[in-house]
């Protein structure tokens, strides 16, 4: 029930009178219109997390990349 | 999927099925609490990449599974009305009332649809100014502001002919009921990401302190959940009992402040039954004052509605960690996928469900 979806921001419409602000979002291949009210700063290309239409937060594309890495090297995995 | 199948590489689960396999030197027991966590458990096999003396319990982070039977009896009720449409997420439609489900309603005749969003019902309501179209809102905090977000674009619309059934419920006071019941044998949690991705996780620092359990914030992909496990073990064998976040690419301490606020403008946390666990103080969420005008239960007139649960199925001991649900008499017998009698063995996250399918 609380499944969230990592999807990337391709598009951002414009705002209508008073209405929510809304995106489009990629799901590999798979696009959405998405409520993105409760992150004010989002941008397209940035990745964020979706779950029943609404994006909950942006996902910190460089801080999953350097903990991978990491996580890589420390189990000497290529 | 990018940001999926990394956190599903077999290399990177063998690295902390290895890594908890070196640090532990007696018996724990750790329970995830959300069922979407359970899930991926179940599916990918994890329990059986940890070492015999740990054992995994699922808790009751599974909203279909723990929304009450009188609350899904008030759904079907105001479903069998002709002049309206009822709206929810799929999950909802199998689970049983206590005479039958809402996709019965439908196929005596009702107007009962599945939603993706709230946003859909809402937009069936402007579409549908001649009928009253309610929304059966479930779910815990990941859902909370979405479905609060909704009662406000109503209330701000004008759209008068729009209603939920607010059967919201709230982690932390759960995690509380399981440690404080006296029975609990859980020593550590993984709290669920999506939670606190809207809430943060200051608000475990407290029940950390107090019952001294480690608590980790945990995702959703496998080399997660075992880092997740890892994390926790670590702090049991370390004697430490903090609030840690392993699911850090997604969730902030303070989690997201406007969703946050949208809940807390729209809802007001009240006492609440869960399914099979029974009250639990503040565990809930209702529409605050000024929105409860959206109340459907006070539209419908089904407040008062009560019923009693059948005492055969075990969910409530399952939801709580006390027992797995090969453990339960029914399991596999007469209670299965197709004709549920507990609600953990509808939702696809429901614990029950999980080990059918898995056939764990």
């Amino acid at each position: 029930m609380c499944l969230a979806v990592p999807g990337k921001v391709i598009s951002i419409e414009e705002n209508k009178n008073d209405t929510p602000k809304m995106a489009k979002v990629d799901f590999a291949g798979v696009t959405k219109l998405v409520c993105i009210d409760w992150l004010p700063d989002v941008q397209i290309g940035d990745y964020v997390i979706v779950h029943v239409g609404f994006a909950l937060n942006k996902l910190e594309k460089e801080e999953a990349e350097e903990t991978l890495k990491l996580l890589r090297e420390m189990g000497d995995i290529s | 999927m990018k940001f999926i199948d990394e956190y599903r590489d077999a290399k990177l689960v063998k690295l902390f099925s290895d890594k908890i396999r070196e640090i532990i030197t007696q018996s724990w027991v750790i329970m995830e609490v959300c069922g979407g966590q359970t899930h991926t458990i179940l599916k990918y096999g994890l329990e059986q990449l940890l070492p015999d003396d740990l054992t995994v319990v699922h808790g009751p982070g599974c909203p279909v599974c723990v929304t009450p039977l009188e609350m899904i009896d008030k759904a079907i009720t105001i479903a069998r009305r002709p002049d309206v449409i009822l709206t929810s997420f799929g999950d909802m439609m199998r689970v049983p009332g206590s005479e039958f489900d809402l996709l019965s309603v439908k196929a005596m005749g009702g107007d009962v649809r599945m939603v993706y969003s709230p946003l859909d019902a809402l937009q069936i309501a402007e579409r549908h100014p001649q009928k009253k179209v309610v929304f059966f809102a479930i779910g815990f905090e990941t859902t909370a502001p979405a479905n609060a977000m909704v009662v406000k674009e109503a209330w701000k619309k004008g759209i008068h002919n729009f209603s939920i059934v607010c059967a919201q419920v709230l982690v932390p006071p759960a995690i509380e009921a399981i440690l404080s019941s006296g029975n609990s044998r859980v020593q550590g949690f993984l709290a669920a990401g999506h939670v606190c991705t809207v809430m943060g996780y200051e608000e475990y620092i407290p029940i950390a302190n107090k019952y001294k359990v480690p608590i980790v914030v945990t995702g959703f992909e496998p080399v997660d959940l075992l880092e997740g496990i890892y994390m926790a073990v670590k702090q049991l064998e370390g004697n430490r009992y903090d609030v840690e976040n392993q699911y850090k690419r997604v969730v902030k301490r303070e989690g997201n402040v406007a969703a946050q606020t949208i809940m807390r403008e729209v809802f007001t946390p009240v006492d609440r039954n869960w399914r099979g666990i029974g009250l639990i103080p503040m565990s809930g969420l209702k529409l605050s004052e000024q929105f409860s005008k959206f109340d459907a239960e006070i539209i419908f007139e089904v407040e008062k509605l009560s019923v009693s649960e059948s005492d055969e199925c075990i969910a409530g001991e399952v939801l709580q960690g006390l027992k797995k649900p090969h453990q339960c008499q029914l399991f596999g017998k007469k209670c299965r996928p197709e004709h549920p009698v507990g609600a953990p063995m509808v939702s696809s996250e429901g614990a029950c469900a999980a080990y059918f399918r898995y056939n764990r």
